[in-house]
């Protein structure tokens, strides 16, 4: 409880410091709006249904990308791991392709996939299948062999092993993985949704504050908000690692 | 004989947990005191007192001399493994020059045997060979008071016995002051010049002991000597060992009784 | 060298396989790495100010943008891991901000510093931060209790307890960040080259589309891979070295 209040005077702290930052002739007002204008434009931003419409639009966004990642990443992960012929033979394609950053690809994804959601949903599930990936590759690399000796011994098949004892134990790390796909999905996403104009969404709401009516708090609003989501997702994700892989 | 280190009514409680309570001693200048009470009995928190790793909760510790070393048990940790060994040697030499730094890492590492691994890292020696550097480290600080907790208890049998021949030999030739921490009656009464004999907790002390033997001693035959098996049953006996356990009041104060009794006689 | 053999055989087949395809296939989306290849000579070799003009300046922003991250992170780091009071007050904070996804704040920063140089930086280092500062943190509370009582009964002074105990003891866990951080690098450098400059990899990569030439994209996509493996295989030869100390060498192809 102590250190709830610390961490609470942590943030009142900061907050200060940027009101008075924001409030100072150091820094010009229209650029940096304090706190106390950025939460009320929040408080009427959150009961306004376009704002609300753009988060669930992120959010949606967010969530089909992070499935579809877990979809692709898992299995190949699993491949990759147990099977370490192909692992080799890939290792150097897939040395190639992680460091390619996802916002490069925005250009080409757009020619190729126009200004709808399927753009920024196959950027951020490319950002997202690596952490999962090396997450998976790198479970398998720490099973313990006397498990999968044990099961073995009792009969069960190469499949058997992979889902009976490869997965559960691969699980921890796998969740983590996700959750760092998470957040660095939410960057593309938002990132995207920034740059590339599409027509709805956090980040398209950010683009338009600004170059529109240069309205910086609603700026800071958006960013806020993509703060809290990016929060959420990371809290959500570990708690849930926590609760169900006790082992 | 000056006093290097006074300990006068010293006492420490963790929460309200008393792990040692009301202890007073005197280290005499160029003596070997070890320390040996049961284990959990509050001998490592004396050390800490002493070196000033944690205050005190009462008493007062006074040190003759600024500088003050400590061996302790885990010398895979207490090694720095980014450091080769002669760079461990030289840790608390930082603030003498380089050229003084070097000689002085080089005549501790040749005290211990260890010239020819100033360049190695701590990790690739054995634990013995460790826990020489260890010490090496702190006759290089050139200490007034050299602390051991426990300093050979995590080697073997053998490299134990050279480890305190080494021990011996070592502060006989620098003349250092050295408190030992152990458990080992038979280290104590092996090493010590004094035994300080402590109860379970909270520590006190329950007699204070001098060593009836020749200063140079032989693993071989001050083991077998007969003042070497008496003093070292006599101490088994104060610690309680295959005893049932009593209140620890009463019986330190049975034992103290007891002592002087034998002492006068 | 079988395993040399085996996984530049896989890549240089696929590569092979594309350039067949793109052949045959002939579509504009997909253009065969011998055309890709060229192009690139075309823009970056043959024309050197575009080489100077926009590579350079891009690897020198991403380079200092992570190098001033790093230091700050890593100091800052250091302090609030060795103290857990601070700890308890930054947290939260920490957290929320590490949430923010960097590019929200680009406007911001495009006002603050106005469009160029600082604004980029500004940009890189608060997105590439954050790895290195939570992993100093973590590192520098990793300083076992030994090594700590014994710093302490030999009185060293301060900069060699910051210097010479918790920043090597925390160097295996600051490296992990720095390489993450490295990579982030790369990408919020192509981010803030997409706003408001007139030069970069980013902004040519930009240009390129506008102009529909699919060529000069893959090119730009293919130096920025190129790119982010040679930088991350030089750090981790610093790392090999810097972390040589270690007992047992670490699995390094886990990021
Ligand atoms: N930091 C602490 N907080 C609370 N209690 C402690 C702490 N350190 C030690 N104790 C308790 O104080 C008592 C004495 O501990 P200490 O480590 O001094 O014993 P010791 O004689 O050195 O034991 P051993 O022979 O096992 O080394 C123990 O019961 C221990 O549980
Ligand atoms: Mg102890």
């Amino acid at each position: 409880m102590r250190a709830f209040t610390r961490g609470l005077l942590g943030i009142a702290g900061f907050l200060v410091l940027w009101e008075l930052l924001g409030r100072s002739p150091l820094i010009p007002a229209h650029a940096l709006p304090p706190p106390s204008v950025v939460f009320g434009e929040l408080v009427t931003q959150l009961t306004s249904p376009e704002f609300i419409g753009h988060v669930v639009a992120t959010v949606l966004a967010l969530l089909i990308a992070i499935v579809i990642a877990i979809a692709i990443a898992v299995p190949s992960g699993l491949v990759l791991g147990s099977v370490p012929a192909v692992r080799h033979a890939t290792r150097a394609v897939v040395e190639f392709l992680r460091p390619i950053p996802s916002v490069a690809l925005i250009p080409l994804a757009l020619v190729m996939l126009g200004f709808g959601p399927e753009t920024k949903i196959t950027l951020a599930v490319y950002a997202a299948l690596w952490p999962i990936l090396f997450n998976t590759i790198y479970a398998l690399d720490e099973l313990d062999p006397l498990l999968v000796d044990t099961a073995r011994v009792f009969g069960t098949g190469r499949l058997g092993v992979l889902f009976l004892v490869a997965l559960p134990s691969a699980l921890p790390f796998v969740l983590t993985g996700i959750r760092l796909a998470a957040t660095t999905a939410l960057i593309v996403m938002v990132s995207v949704e920034l740059m590339a104009g599409s027509q709805i969404g956090l980040g398209y709401f950010i683009m338009e504050a600004r170059s529109g009516p240069g309205r910086m708090d609603q700026v800071l609003v958006g960013t806020v908000v993509a703060g809290a989501i990016g929060v959420l997702l990371n809290n959500g994700l570990e708690r849930v690692r926590r609760r169900w892989v006790a082992w | 004989m000056s006093n290097m280190l006074e300990v006068a009514d010293l006492g420490h409680t963790y929460g309200d947990y008393e792990a040692i309570g009301g202890l007073s001693f005197t280290v005499r200048a160029g003596e070997l005191v070890c320390v040996v009470g049961p284990s959990g009995c509050g001998k490592s928190t004396l050390l800490r007192t002493i070196s000033g790793l944690i205050e005190p909760s009462r008493g007062d510790v006074s040190l003759k001399g600024s500088h003050l070393a400590v061996v302790f048990q885990d010398y895979s940790r207490s090694l720095f493994p980014w450091l080769t060994v002669q760079g461990n040697v030289e840790f608390p030499l930082r603030s003498l020059p380089r050229a003084e730094r070097r000689v002085r890492a080089a005549e501790a590492l040749e005290w211990v045997g260890l010239s020819g691994a100033a360049r190695k890292r701590p990790w690739q020696l054995s634990g013995g060979m460790q826990q020489r550097v260890a010490i090496a480290r702190a006759l290089a600080y050139r200490p007034s008071l050299l602390l051991m907790d426990e300093p050979f208890a995590s080697v073997d049998a053998q490299t134990r016995f050279e480890l305190e021949d080494l021990l011996l030999r070592v502060r006989r030739e620098h003349d250092t002051t050295v408190l030992v921490v152990t458990h080992d009656i038979d280290e104590s009464v092996y090493l010590g010049d004094r035994i300080l004999v402590l109860s379970g907790s909270p520590a006190r002390l329950v007699a204070d002991l001098e060593v009836p033997l020749p200063a140079e001693r032989d693993q071989v035959t001050t083991r077998t000597d007969e003042g070497f098996v008496a003093l070292r049953s006599k101490v088994a006996r104060l610690l309680n060992v295959g005893k049932p356990s009593m209140d620890v009041e009463k019986w330190a104060e049975a034992e103290r009784e007891s002592l002087s009794e034998t002492v006068s006689s | 060298m079988t395993k040399f053999l085996q996984r530049w055989t896989v890549f240089a087949g696929l590569v092979a396989v594309w350039q067949l395809l793109g052949w045959f296939a002939d579509d504009p989306f997909f253009p065969p790495p011998s055309k890709i290849v060229s192009a690139a000579w075309d823009w970056w070799v043959l024309e050197p100010e575009n080489f100077t003009g926009h590579v350079v300046p891009s690897v020198v922003r991403l380079l200092s943008g992570w190098v001033i991250a790093s230091v700050l992170g890593v100091s800052l780091g250091l302090l609030l891991g060795r103290s857990d009071r601070a700890m308890e007050y930054a947290g939260p904070l920490l957290v929320f901000l590490r949430s923010i996804p960097p590019p929200a704040l680009v406007p911001v920063f495009l006002l603050l510093f106005k469009a160029g140089t600082s604004m980029q930086l500004a940009t890189i280092v608060f997105g590439v931060i954050w790895p290195v500062l939570l992993n100093s943190v973590d590192g520098a509370r990793s300083v076992d209790v030994t090594k700590v009582d014994t710093s302490a009964v030999f009185r060293i002074p301060r900069w060699q307890w910051v210097l010479g105990v918790v920043l090597p003891a925390a160097s295996p866990k600051i490296f992990a960040g720095l390489r993450v951080s490295l990579s982030l690098s790369l990408v919020l450098m192509v981010i803030s080259e997409l706003v408001g400059t007139d030069n970069g990899i980013g902004s040519q990569l930009m240009q390129a589309q506008r102009e529909f030439d699919y060529t000069r994209m893959w090119a730009g996509i293919v130096l920025l891979g190129v790119l982010g493996y040679g930088l991350n295989t030089a750090l981790l030869a610093v790392e090999r070295r810097a972390l040589a100390w270690q007992p047992r060498s670490r699995d390094e192809q886990h990021a």
